[in-house]
């Protein structure tokens, strides 16, 4: 077992959680709620890297971050460092990937509050801050979870774009679906086998407490 | 308040509301009612227009205020309650008394549950509640911000009609105790009768009339109104005459003379419409023909016959037309005695001073 990935991976995912579930909640209410223009566009882009192969999507990234792009320039001049093959640039790759692992799921569970309920929020003196904490979020907590627990499982399952952007650098950008790879490669079918099994256990964890939840938003809005 | 604006919905309403004073908004569905009472709270901004309770200033489109909702002291009660549905009875309350102190809260919010007769449920989620106990329940959170207005949009038609009737009673008796306006919306007018002091008459987010309930009924302004309050006896007819003297305007209407309330701005030859509300057509009894028969006489065959309840409402194919009918209702016993049915024959007295003369809607 390669715990150098495995801890690597489970800390990428934590961080990408940790980052999407406000970006998630922000774009998930503003498409749920409808006030915005050119939804349709917003939507689609959201959904892109449902789609798109995982290595195209890897090799805009690669050129976005890139030492040439502007957005690597400025994060060279920032931190010394550079944005490709290193941790952080593997972490704004996976916020990016996991967008509509986050905000489908969310964007539902926001959909499903009655608008008349947002409306009771404001006419009780709350404001947008306070409706938020004290009547969206407590109704729609389990479509967030949901998207928390989709984003990460597919964090620590993502390899072509990880591989991408990241390339293969133990502790910095080698996570626990790289190191798999790597391992049958060099003909480890032991190690590959059981850090397989993790992931496969991650993820039937996953795919039950997803339905569990959404059974229980369902019930609760019944 | 008023507002105006041309799309996406349009809206030209104005009107004002005394302390204690109730004011039903009524109209039939998409006339604007909840558009308006939604721009009251400020969920809804139209392009022009000003809203202001008491001294404060809560929307004036001219000089660019705008008060968020959640800055107005506005109660709304939501045609769905739109209670929140991971709160108790009492947490539901208590969440729109922020403005207290948090030791006050719960005492408060009891009291307001008891106000609105809902002991022993404060800790039943809203799933768990009737429809009636959830109207409750969203009246005392309406009430719990001490709002200096109360909306209430449609709270009546989601329960049962048992139900309505005590909410009824209940909204009479609690408004006597509240110190700010009432703005009912309603499609039922009989709801705006009974409760309210003033209507405003709504179409297409228009204002068609406003003034006291009894007053809009007996005199819509136009044929629209007219409809839209539920007359049935709505016809033309030409001006004859002006008989000052006698207090009436006589009309022609096919050949039957008729005399109607006096409208001394007519002169003789207009075209005018007419109306008369159902309940003041008054049939002539069989057995004892008295001496008001002489009063407007219009006689005629039955064609429909229908009880309602304790009353009866019947439509008269008048003599002599094929496309005149005079729609009048009478008690369930008074149409026993007389025998009304289908095809049987029948006079009524069309009351003078009940036939309204609006503007004709075909302009001649």
């Amino acid at each position: 077992m390669d715990w150098t990935a495995l801890w690597l991976s489970l800390r990428l995912g934590v961080f990408t959680v940790a980052l999407l579930l406000p970006i998630g909640i922000f774009v998930a209410r503003r498409l749920a709620y409808g006030d915005i223009p050119a939804k349709g566009l917003l939507e689609a882009l959201v959904a892109l890297p449902l789609v798109l192969p995982p290595t195209v999507l890897g090799y805009y990234l690669l050129t976005l971050f890139g030492a040439a792009s502007p957005l690597g320039m400025a994060w060279q001049a920032l931190t010394g460092n550079t944005l490709v093959f290193s941790f952080e640039g593997l972490l704004l790759a996976s916020v990016i990937v996991n967008l509509p692992f986050a905000i489908l799921p969310m964007q539902r569970g926001f959909e499903a509050i009655p608008e008349e309920v947002r409306d009771a929020a404001a006419c009780c003196g709350m404001s947008p801050w306070q409706a938020l904490r004290r009547v969206e979020l407590p109704i729609a907590w389990p479509a967030v979870l949901t998207a928390s627990v989709l984003s990460f499982a597919h964090t620590l399952g993502e390899f072509g774009v990880v591989l991408m952007v990241g390339g293969n650098i133990p502790g910095e950008t080698e996570t626990i679906s790289i190191a798999i790879y790597d391992r049958v490669q060099a003909f480890d079918g032991a190690a590959a086998a059981r850090m397989s099994a993790l992931l496969l256990i991650v993820s039937v964890v996953t795919i039950a407490m997803t339905f569990a939840f959404s059974r229980r938003l369902g019930r609760r809005l019944d | 308040m008023e507002l105006r604006q041309s799309a996406p919905i349009a809206l030209d309403a104005r009107f004002e509301a005394a302390p204690g004073e109730v004011l039903a908004l009524v109209g039939p569905s998409g006339s604007g009612k909840t558009t308006i009472l939604r721009s009251i709270a400020g969920l809804y901004r139209p392009r022009e227009g000003r809203v202001s309770v008491d001294d404060q200033l809560w929307w004036d489109s001219s000089r660019g205020i705008f008060l968020p909702p959640h800055q107005r002291r506005v109660g709304l009660v939501f045609q769905s309650y739109a209670l929140f549905p991971h709160m108790t009875a009492i947490g539901n309350v208590t969440a729109a008394l922020d403005h207290i102190p948090a030791s006050q809260r719960r005492r408060r919010a009891a009291e307001l549950l008891e106000l609105v007769h809902l002991p022993g449920l404060e800790d039943r989620y809203p799933p768990n509640l009737s429809g009636g106990q959830q109207q409750r329940v969203a009246v005392a959170r309406a009430l719990a911000r001490e709002p200096r207005i109360l909306l209430l949009d449609e709270p009546f038609s989601a329960v049962d009609r048992e139900t309505r009737e005590r909410l009824y009673r209940e909204l009479v008796a609690m408004r006597r105790r509240l110190s700010m306006p009432l703005v009912l919306v309603t499609h039922d007018l009989n709801e705006a009768l009974m409760l309210a002091d003033s209507v405003s008459l709504l179409h297409h987010g228009r204002t068609l009339q406003h003034g006291r309930p009894a007053d809009v009924l007996q005199h819509p302004i136009s044929v629209q109104a007219a409809r839209l309050l539920g007359h049935r006896n709505i016809f033309t007819a030409e001006v004859v005459e002006q008989r000052p003297d006698l207090g009436f305007t006589v009309i022609d209407w096919n050949g039957h003379r008729i005399e109607a309330a006096a409208a001394p701005q007519l002169r003789p030859g207009d075209t005018v419409a007419w109306v008369l509300p159902a309940s003041k057509a008054v049939l002539h009894r069989r057995d004892r023909p008295s001496r008001g028969t002489t009063e407007n006489p219009i006689s005629g065959i039955i064609s429909e016959h229908l009880q309602l309840g304790d009353t009866t409402v019947s439509v008269l194919q008048v003599d002599g037309t094929q496309s005149h009918s005079i729609t009048f209702q009478v008690p369930a016993h008074v149409a026993e005695r007389n025998r009304l049915g289908v095809g049987e024959r029948a006079s009524v007295s069309l009351l003078a001073a009940s036939i309204h003369l609006m503007p004709s809607e075909t302009k001649p």
